[in-house]
């Protein structure tokens, strides 16, 4: 757009009426007299969103239970797991999620816990994603209440920018879903997300190419995509604090010190993201994993939690119609150290039997009397459900096992999750020969 | 202690019985060889905890005693001194120091006392027998190439060697997979080998083994137990542990009704699967086998590096089959094959496929197929 055009396109836009109007410093709409105006110079240039649902679970259970409206609610497991999310109300408090729900209870006392429904959930961010599907077919989803769009080239479809097409989005999330959202507006993903998350709840926030760097430079460099606990240690012990401390520093000479890292650290911290809106972003594993009630130290304790996994994540594979080669066991113990270990398996597998029992060698190997708080299994290396489960020349009953755990899940299809079960889900252990191996260790 | 032996006759022996010692050790004395001198004759052990090599040769001994000395270290000098060379090799005055000297070079080393060496427990092995050493390592060249490395399934890190019947003859038999490819390999049963208990040879003993009897003639002796096998081969005397699982029941995985034969002269199909394969992805490595009367045609594609077709002339008159193979499973078995041609007998394209030579009945090789 050259300097012209955006002196004349209009930079001012009213969420609740959607009228539109030149830049003037106002303090609430001229047509319908709200406050919730978004003035932007680049407003109606920016095409990449970022959109997040506000305290997706707790409001879902709100929207279900009006009774709920004014108290604190967190959405969590039992005594030892959780926050999975807290409603706006309870965050008041210093509660958040992925506290631990005995901290949270302390924080929020009169807090009302509910047990996540993740089928409700799921049913829900999918009614979400199908009306950001109206408003452009570019949406990545992130996870099942975030997702990218990519606005470019909607103008002509809606005869709006995008910033009201987002505008419009939200407003129909909220009134026919009954949720609100976030919306982070820009010219890439990075600084989007980074958008979304200013103003939460019912917030629409704006990044432009003007500000990026200003806007960047002040905030801690945890804001880069990337940058976690270990490599946040890294930077600080480098003297690296703000955003403005990577700015000021050549990209050569971040690569150097942080190799590939190195080349984002500079590009993101100057405002520069050139990654897509991609339609699928494809998943790298499958997983589940429980924490328990008390921490766990033997095997007969831990079998049944252990296939109860491998039948989830075996479902979660069968429902997506993948398979996956690399079994990964996650194991956490009490003083919260976690240790994963892996094999990879001779041919792709959907199987439950098979995944349990691979995770089942594995697991064998740290039974030693350390007790552990949570279980994880995770599948890998993913690919599709026709090469799954080949036939095995050195499992002659492979092909036996297969057929039954298909008729297993046929059987659960009609009559539900509950009809049949394995005796190894009870703490029944049978333990098939490959998790037997004499232990000798290396010498 | 004191001995003098010429150069090559110590490297050769060193030579077999370091390659048990592994690599990295937590146990610094299974870095050692054991050396033992006496009556004219020094003998070298090496052990991994699970295998142990002993080899003996004559030498000049000039003082009975035995020590221990880092394997690796004294290869490697011995490897790089002078052919020809006279090493003598003796316990210092000082303690835990042993001094090899050459000629003009002269090395310290540490020794270790020789009686915290850990010794194989001798346990009796009932089942004794002797093969032709080329029937040994032929039966080894035919199978060890389908060993599996999967760890979980670690009775299949190994060959599975057992005496059985076919077609009324007693018969020896081993037998390797690794779930995609299948070896079995047969020859009459030796002598003595009746009630032998069927036993899984480890990867590492299998490929020492191979290594004792290359380029040798002549007889091996075997002795056996349930947990323990001993191989002695001229002044060597290999003992493995077993391992301890049970190997899956081939025989239910080797089909019987595959009704398609395909014959094709070996050298040109290994030459083709070759040349084709070249295009195939690094992951899947697949080939793409189409047979007509008369005519097979081989062909590979991959987004990456394109499209590659053969035409083979073949024997083949069955109804027209599309199958899928790893190359390089194609190929160990070409490999192996002596005849002038292979058979394979198929079924379809998601069954298990039998290759056999033309020429010789004692080996079977069954492969998966894989989906192009």
């Amino acid at each position: 757009m050259t300097a012209a055009a955006a002196e004349r396109s209009p930079t001012l836009l009213c969420r609740d009426c959607l009228g539109w109007f030149p830049k003037r410093s106002l303090e609430s709409c001229l047509s319908c007299g709200s406050p919730r105006l978004i003035q932007h110079d680049e407003l109606s240039g920016l095409t990449i969103a970022h959109i997040d649902c506000d305290a997706f679970y707790a409001s879902v259970e709100k929207r279900d239970d009006p009774s709920l409206a004014e108290k604190p609610v967190i959405v969590g497991g039992g005594q030892r797991g959780v926050v999975s999310a807290a409603c706006y109300i309870a965050r008041i408090d210093g509660v958040h999620s992925a506290m631990p729900m005995f901290k949270a209870l302390e924080a929020c006392p009169n807090a009302v816990v509910i047990r996540p429904d993740m089928r409700k959930y799921t049913a829900v961010g999918h009614e979400v994603r199908t009306l950001m599907r109206e408003a452009t077919p570019l949406v990545q989803p992130i996870s099942i209440d975030e997702a990218f769009l990519d606005l470019t080239g909607t103008e002509r479809l809606h005869k709006a920018p995008p910033a009201e097409t987002l505008a419009r989005l939200v407003a129909r999330i909220q009134e026919e879903i009954g949720i609100t959202a976030s919306i982070g507006l820009s010219y890439n993903k990075f600084l989007a997300k980074v958008a979304s998350d200013i103003d939460k709840p019912r917030g629409f926030s704006v990044i432009g190419r003007a500000e990026a760097m200003t806007f960047l430079a002040p905030r801690p460099t945890t804001v880069i995509w990337g940058v976690g606990k270990s490599l946040h240690r890294k930077l600080l012990n480098d003297g690296l604090r703000t955003v403005a401390d990577l700015q000021a520093i050549d990209e050569v000479e971040l690569v150097r010190r942080y190799g590939t890292m190195g080349t984002r650290l500079a590009r993101f911290s100057k405002g520069v993201d050139d990654r897509q809106v991609e339609l699928t972003s494809k998943a790298k594993s499958v997983s589940n994993e429980t924490t328990f009630k008390t921490d766990l130290t033997s095997a007969e304790q831990l079998i049944p939690a252990l296939w109860r996994l491998c039948e989830s994540v075996s479902a979660s594979l069968k429902h997506k119609h993948i398979s996956g080669q690399v079994v990964t066991l996650k194991l956490k113990t009490a003083d919260f150290r976690s240790l994963t270990r892996r094999t990879n398996l001779a041919a792709p597998t959907q199987l439950a039997d098979t995944l349990f029992r691979t995770a089942l060698a594995l697991l064998e190997r740290e039974l030693d009397g350390r007790r552990y708080r949570l279980l994880g299994v995770a599948v890998s290396e993913l690919g599709e459900e026709r090469d799954a489960d080949p036939l095995d020349l050195a499992d002659p009953d492979a092909g036996r096992r297969k057929k039954a755990e298909q008729a297993i899940d046929q059987v659960r299809e009609k009559l539900g999750r509950s009809a049949i079960k394995k005796g190894r889900g009870f703490g029944t252990v049978i333990r098939p020969q490959s998790s037997r191996r004499p232990h000798h260790p290396r010498r | 202690m004191k001995f003098t032996i010429d150069r090559a006759a110590l490297l050769r022996p060193l030579g077999h019985v370091q390659s048990v010692v592994e690599r990295r050790n937590t146990i610094p004395i299974l870095a050692n060889v054991l050396l033992k001198a006496g009556n004219g004759r020094l003998s070298l052990t090496a052990t991994d905890m699970d295998m142990d090599i002993v080899e003996s040769v004559d030498c000049n001994v000039n003082g009975d005693g035995t020590l221990t000395v880092p394997a690796h270290t004294l290869y490697d000098i011995i490897r790089k001194l002078p052919d020809g060379s006279e090493v003598s090799l003796e316990a210092t005055g000082e303690a835990g120091r042993v001094s090899v000297t050459a000629g003009r070079s002269s090395f310290t080393l540490p020794a270790l006392p020789a009686d915290e060496f850990p010794a194989m427990s001798g346990e009796d092995l009932p089942h004794r027998f002797s093969m032709a050493a080329a029937d040994t390592k032929s039966m080894i060249d035919r199978t060890r190439f389908a060993i599996s490395n999967e760890e979980t399934r670690y009775y299949l890190n190994g060959i599975y060697l057992h005496a059985t019947e076919a077609n009324d003859v007693a018969v020896m038999r081993a037998v390797a997979t690794d779930g995609h490819r299948l070896a079995r390999v047969e020859m009459p049963l030796p002598d003595g080998a009746a009630g032998m208990p069927a036993v899984i040879i480890p990867r590492k003993a299998i490929n020492e083994i191979h290594k004792l009897i290359e380029n040798t003639e002549g007889e091996v002796s075997i002795a056996l137990s349930d947990s323990k096998l001993c191989f002695a081969f001229g002044d060597t005397v290999l003992t493995t542990k077993l391992i301890d699982g049970t190997f899956p029941d081939y025989e239910r995985v080797i089909p019987s009704g595959n009704d398609k034969t395909l014959m094709v002269n070996c050298k040109i199909f290994a030459n083709a699967v070759d040349r084709v394969a070249t295009i195939s992805t690094e992951k899947s490595r697949s080939v793409k086998l189409q047979m007509n009367e008369g005519i097979l045609v081989l062909s590979a594609s991959s987004p990456e590096s394109g499209t590659a077709r053969e035409e083979l002339e073949v024997s083949y008159s069955a109804e027209p089959i599309e199958i899928g193979f790893n190359s390089r499973y194609l190929l160990d078995i070409a490999n192996q094959i002596e005849g002038e041609g292979i058979i394979f007998s198929l079924a379809d394209a998601a069954s298990p496929t039998i290759v056999r030579d033309q020429d010789d009945d004692s080996s079977l090789y069954v492969l998966m197929p894989m989906r192009v």
